[in-house]
């Protein structure tokens, strides 16, 4: 079941940027593209755990601030010779306001 | 028995439907009430009887004489005081009472005027009737107009007054023109056109206040304080459908009046059409729809079964002789992928946007020839995945060329300067090359474009090429990154020549392969835009890395670290004592000495860097840059002050540099040195510039480096005094920020331009470099600390904290 909560406005992330939801579980990172497009992924590389929320947003990835590693915001894999994927969440713009799955973020404690 | 069908409102919709209700010869009275003191016109024409190119005869679509002809009763200039649903009467403004079998709403909407202070002056006006159209033709060349709204109407209006010589300003809230339509890209095409018609735009601009004198307006004032004076304010911001009469009526409202398929609405003797209509969660602008719902609207009326279906819509429009075209969906969504395609020479933009092999949204600028074949792509929801690789250049050219690398110097005009050293154009190159010239170095020969610096090589080779054609192959030189084949160099020299002050313009006119970059090219953009065109162009922290965007450097854990600057190194009790009790308070796990004389704090939460900045703003401690490709550190030796060798005052030097060159962006890290004698206990040899102090002066050195490679500095210049010391360094530092690819540090520059290049350039035009360090830094010399501790703490804490187990 899905259960869609409020987060923040999408004005509050800035276009081509990022801000963190904190959690019990650890950090979800929301990304903003320059299309408004949000998507919410752990803020976590799979390569050194680097904060992907601080990373340059270009098109529908984002860099890596510590070792430039490429993440698509879509699958959460990394991009090109480099291998690994972080968790993707559900994430949705409604009237401005940004959406989080609540069940999805809870079910990575099972994990 | 002949029915009575009253119509309210004579709009397009409602022309429409009384055209298909006379070709069908349907047995009704109708009578017509309109509160324009007119009939039916085509409203979408007003903007070419505003440009002069149409009168207001030729956009009337139904005349006095139509009406007649089909024993239509008019009342125009007639307003509606009430409407009895029971007794189904309605009744006018004079007090005549009409009966109905049935009645048709068509009261189209009314334009949104936002509520500033000034509204109500005379001379605030919106562009939605003839009325309004004739008051902005009113208007000459000794007049000023404002615009607020950029969108299509407000820029017809922009476009129509300016034809007529109108000194026209247009103000949009938005970053680029046009949002809902276009995308950036398209949207600086769109505003390049407006702007070589000598229209004004301004956008990201929030009206404040409308300033009036007299009653009537004067000026708009923006927030930032700029006033646009003006002798008529046209707000064209929006449209909001007309259903007073409707609510008063107690027909079921939401945005518009709520219908069903059939076009009626809660009430089944009351039909309603046109833009003050709410069909299924939708409100209509655009004409197609209207048309679709009359049509129906006058079957439901002859008892005919029909449905009004909502279908895909596309906007064609000609905004001032620009072609635009965009449908479908270009924004939203997971899955989706941007073809685009960008032809500098004719100033053409197309961006497809495709999930799992099918279109589902275009946005083209300049060329929408091909329009219809893609619109029939998304509505019919056509597989392209046979066609993918070509599919961006349209019909005609399925299975074609790719497109050409060379098409942005190709189209450059021959007046384009090339190389800036020299001052050779363009022009003077194809002369040269048509003269005999097929190669580099005859060209260097002959014209002397490229032979000083070097760095435009890569565009003489581009014109070579596209002179000569096959007869001459570019040797293969490293481009930005993947979204361009064009090197760094040749990317500078085009926002150089042609002037592009954003992003969106060096991606259209260097015909970038993506739509906004990629972390590579967009830091190196940001860059070289800041430092070409300090006033006009507006830092981008989202295309910078991390440690420039937050001011702090990122550590392995994602904590970061803080440098205060101690102005040469030098700093007092008061100041450790502050850094102290900020180690404490923030828990510091590591203080440490940095190598260019520093306090490095290791270690300080994201959250907290607000805060600990806040503390240490208070010690009257600002940002050491100790994260910026700019100005790091001026480390020096304490010189004549104590040292008994000293010759000069190598700290005061240090300190007076750094507070001169604090702030200043550049290509890559810049780190001085300054020591009191030659023993150089500053090091100053190994720094991107280094001063030497000696007794009859001062010896200006630059391109060392200790990282990764070590390099001691080359003398630049020995000079006599201070003044003279400060103002070569200030413009060596503009000279390298101005030419250097970025990410290179001086030595690497020097390298590629030669020590000779740079000492030429510094002689001869010293004070101009001066001049243009000191403008850059009254924009950039600032303390981000502060301006990040008071206006944007917020950002630095998370956008939410959520306690998940709570909720379970």
């Amino acid at each position: 079941m899905s259960a869609w909560i409020d987060i923040a406005a999408l004005e509050d992330i800035p276009a081509r940027g990022a801000r963190v939801v904190k959690t019990s579980l650890g950090c979800v990172a929301v990304f903003r593209t320059a299309a408004d497009e949000v998507f919410a992924l752990s803020n976590a590389c799979p390569h050194k755990a680097g904060p992907l929320s601080e990373g340059i947003v270009h098109g529908k990835s984002v860099t890596c601030p510590l070792h430039n590693w490429v993440i698509s915001l879509e699958t959460g894999e990394a991009q090109g010779a480099d291998e690994g994927r972080v968790d993707t969440y559900p994430a949705r713009v409604e009237a401005g306001r940004i959406l989080l799955d609540r069940s999805f973020l809870n079910a990575r404690s099972a994990a | 028995m002949t029915q009575k069908l009253i119509v309210i409102g004579a709009g397009m919709a409602t022309g429409r439907m009384l055209e298909k209700l006379v070709e069908a010869d349907a047995d009704y009275d109708i009578t017509l009430i309109n509160g324009e003191p007119r009939g039916n016109y085509n409203r979408i024409m007003l903007s070419p009887v505003l440009s002069g190119d149409k009168t207001y005869a030729e956009i009337v679509t139904h005349d006095d004489a139509w009406y007649s002809e089909h024993n239509i009763t008019t009342r125009f200039g007639t307003f509606i005081a009430g409407i009895d649903r029971a007794a189904q009467t309605v009744t006018t403004d004079s007090g005549d009472v009409l009966p109905y079998d049935r009645l048709v709403f068509g009261t189209g909407s009314n334009p949104f005027m936002i509520p500033l202070p000034g509204h109500d002056l005379e001379g605030v006006i919106a562009y939605r009737d003839l009325e309004d159209t004739e008051r902005m033709m009113g208007l000459g060349s000794d007049h000023k107009c404002v615009v607020i709204g950029g969108g299509l109407l407000g820029l017809e209006a922009a476009a129509g007054m300016a034809a007529r010589g109108v000194d026209v300003t247009v103000v949009h809230i938005m970053g680029h023109l046009m949002e809902r339509q276009l995308d950036e890209a398209a949207g600086y095409l769109l505003r390049k056109a407006l702007v070589d018609k000598g229209i004004t735009v301004k956008c990201s601009a929030n009206s404040k206040e409308i300033l009036g004198e007299n009653g009537k307006v004067r000026a708009l004032l923006l927030d930032d304080g700029t006033e646009l004076p003006c002798d008529l304010l046209v707000m064209a911001v929006g449209i909001r459908p007309n259903v007073k009469l409707a609510q008063d009526a107690g027909l079921a409202v939401g945005k518009g009046i709520h219908v069903d398929d059939q076009m009626v609405t809660s009430d089944e003797n009351v039909l309603a059409v046109g833009e003050c209509v709410e069909h299924d969660g939708a409100i209509f602008g655009l004409v197609a729809p209207l048309y679709d719902q009359a049509s129906v609207a006058a079957q439901t009326l002859m008892k005919t079964d029909a449905t009004f279906v909502q279908k895909e819509l596309s906007t064609k429009l000609k905004v001032t002789g620009c072609d635009l075209f965009s449908a479908g969906d270009f924004a939203d969504g997971d899955g989706r992928e941007d073809i685009v395609f960008r032809d500098p020479a004719r100033g053409v933009y197309r961006r497809l946007v495709i999930e799992g092999n099918v279109v589902i949204g275009a946005v083209m600028y300049g060329d929408t020839a091909d329009s219809n074949w893609f619109f029939g792509l998304i509505k019919d929801k056509t597989d392209i995945s046979e066609m993918r690789e070509t599919l961006i250049f349209g019909p005609a050219y399925q299975g074609g060329a790719p497109l050409d690398p060379l098409a942005a110097v190709a189209a450059l005009p021959l007046d384009a300067e090339i190389c800036g050293c020299n001052g050779i154009c363009k022009g003077e190159i194809v002369e040269a090359i048509n003269a005999g010239a097929t190669d580099l170095g005859a060209i260097k020969a002959t014209t002397k474009a490229s032979a000083s610096c070097g760095t435009c090589t890569g565009l003489v080779e581009q014109v070579l090429a596209s002179t000569l054609g096959d007869d001459f192959v570019i040797p293969a030189a490293a481009s930005v990154c993947g979204c361009t084949d064009m090197t760094h160099e040749d990317v500078r020299r085009m926002i150089k020549s042609l002037k592009l002050t954003s992003m969106p313009a060096v991606w259209q006119e260097c015909g970038w392969k993506t739509s906004c970059g990629c972390h590579v090219c967009r830091p190196a953009l940001n860059f070289y835009l800041l430092a070409d065109w300090p006033l006009e162009y507006q830092d981008d922290p989202q295309s910078r890395f991390i440690n420039e965007r937050k001011h702090a450097n990122i550590q392995k854990d994602g904590t970061y670290s803080v440098v205060p600057r101690m102005w040469g190194g030098v700093t007092t009790p008061g100041e450790l004592r502050a850094i102290a009790d900020a180690a404490d308070k923030y828990m510091v796990p590591t203080v440490k000495v940095t190598g260019g004389q520093r306090i490095d704090l290791l270690g300080v939460k994201g959250e907290d860097l607000p805060n600990i900045w806040a503390d240490l703003n208070a010690a009257g401690m600002v940002s050491g840059y100790a994260y910026s490709k700019g100005l790091r550190t001026v480390k020096t030796c304490v010189g004549t002050d104590h040292c008994r060798f000293g010759t000069q005052d190598s700290t005061g030097l240090g300190i007076k540099l750094e507070k001169t060159l604090h702030g200043a962006w550049t290509p890559h890290k810049l780190k001085l040195g300054v020591s009191g004698c030659p023993r150089n206990c500053a090091e100053a040899t190994c720094k991107d510039i280094g001063i030497v102090c000696v007794d009859s002066g001062y010896q200006i050195s630059i391109g060392g480096a200790a990282g990764m490679d070590v390099k001691e500095t080359e003398l630049l210049v020995q000079v006599e005094t201070e003044e003279d010391a400060i103002a070569v360094i200030k413009a060596i530092t503009q000279l390298y920020r101005e030419n250097a690819k970025y990410l290179d540090r001086i030595y690497k520059w020097m390298a590629k331009v030669g020590l000779e290049w740079i000492k030429e350039r510094v002689e001869d035009e010293r004070d101009a470099l001066v001049e243009r360090f000191e403008l850059s830094q009254t924009i950039y010399r600032h303390d981000p600390w502060a301006e990040h501790a008071t206006n944007k703490a917020q950002s630095y804490q998370p956008l939410a904290t959520l306690s998940l187990e709570a909720a379970e």
